[in-house]
């Protein structure tokens, strides 16, 4: 009996610890951030690593998921004689919900898990150690970088995650199905607002690099130095980064777009 | 050193397609280019029943859009619903006798403020308020007006 309340209490104490030490490590990174305008070099590296190679994926699931939208949006349209209105449909579902909240995911599967292996093996392999050794403060020369490079890069993958789902949408409606392209675009331009919709979608997308790239790296900095706990802190990341952006969407959903 | 030249162009690529897709976004699928709310005067209508008409809908003349609805309360003195239109600031020439009246686009669409111009001199400007309106037609009651007719026949 009381043996399992010890360990309940263990757990509870180690879960409060770690996150503790997440926020620590937030502190420290953010202000490890000033010497970076120093050094725009290392930030452009990151963005490349983070942001140029997850275009890819971005940009073909993004135009898959436009395409999906302008099918099922049509079937359903269609049957109240409102198929005008499937440009209003795509391009808010992708503004709104589908364009930071998809795109942060794949965000965390592409990049966060890559950045927790890359700064998990650099632990564990000592190279950090070895910075500290040579008085560079790793989290300065390695960990700042790479979070400017996420809370960056996030927003304008999210951006043209919706504007290439748009184009899919188009495609599909306009292209195989037969919308009118003027109805098209001119009822979605009637309903959708540049600062109701597509700054907070922007806004979303901020949040979200900036959880999903400080998770990552947490986790990356916070790994048991073998390779069982580098893989056990990757998956970690994929997981946290996810639920955290999946729960976070719902919030910045109620406060944005329902007045309470 | 080539290695950092090619990814600095790659990057480069990338925040402008960046900013690029957001110019897209704001120009061809928001409104940003149709209508701006700041330019514009703002004029108030009273009415017995708005129907569905909501902030945002359009204010045509003649089917041409020339504002949106930008609030829609309650009034408790006239027990009618006032609706504040904001105008486009080109559009000055609404003379005070103006009708405002309250339609809906197709059979089920979304409804609107149409503005039909009188033959007065004076012209609206900002803060006035449009006296001569018509609400709009509530299915149910058309209805039901109908049916008392065939009936009572």
């Amino acid at each position: 009996m009381l043996d399992s309340l010890a360990r309940l209490g263990r757990w509870g104490l180690g879960m409060f610890e770690r996150l503790g030490r997440g926020h620590l490590f937030l502190l420290s990174m953010l202000g490890g951030l000033h010497v970076l305008v120093m050094r725009p070099r290392l930030v452009i590296r990151e963005v490349y690593a983070v942001g140029v190679l997850s275009l890819l994926i971005i940009v073909v699931s993004g135009g898959f998921v436009g395409m999906v939208l302008g099918l099922q949006g049509y079937n359903t349209l269609v049957g109240f004689g409102a198929e005008q209105s499937l440009g209003t449909v795509v391009s808010l579902s992708l503004l709104r919900e589908l364009g930071p909240v998809v795109t942060a995911l794949l965000f965390a599967g592409r990049a966060g898990s890559a950045l927790t292996a890359e700064i998990g093996l650099m632990k564990s392999t000592e190279q950090l150690s070895g910075m500290e050794m040579m008085a560079v403060d790793p989290m300065r020369r390695v960990v700042a970088p790479r979070f400017l490079a996420g809370f960056f890069s996030m927003p304008l993958l999210a951006i043209i995650f919706s504007a290439v789902g748009v184009m899919g949408g188009y495609f599909v409606g306009v292209g195989l199905l037969g919308v009118d392209a003027g109805a098209f675009w001119s009822q979605m331009q009637d309903s959708v607002d540049f600062n109701e919709d597509v700054m907070n979608g922007v806004i979303k997308s901020l949040v979200f690099g900036f959880v999903v790239t400080w998770i990552a790296l947490f986790e990356g900095y916070d790994a048991t130095p073998t390779s069982e706990g580098v893989s056990r802190a990757t998956t970690r990341t994929v997981v946290h980064s996810s639920l955290a952006v999946l729960g976070l969407d719902f919030i910045l959903t109620g406060l944005m777009f329902n007045k309470f | 050193m080539e290695t950092t030249r090619k990814i600095e162009i790659l990057v480069g690529i990338f925040i402008a397609a960046g900013f690029a897709a957001l110019f897209m976004l704001a120009m061809q699928v928001s409104n940003l280019s149709s209508f701006q709310n700041t330019a514009g005067y703002q004029v108030t209508a009273q009415f017995d029943n708005i129907g569905g008409l909501k902030v945002r809908s359009p204010v045509t003349v003649s089917g041409v859009r020339v504002g949106r609805v930008t609030a829609i309360r309650y009034d408790p003195e006239s027990f009618r619903a006032e609706v504040t239109m904001t105008l486009d600031a080109k559009h000055d020439y609404l003379p005070m006798d103006t009708i405002a009246s309250i339609y809906t686009s197709g059979l089920l669409g979304e409804q609107y403020v149409a503005l039909e111009p009188g033959a007065e001199m004076e012209v609206l400007k900002d803060g006035d308020r449009v006296e001569f309106t018509q609400s709009a037609l509530v299915l149910e009651e058309m209805v039901s007006r109908l049916l008392n007719r065939l009936t009572t026949n």
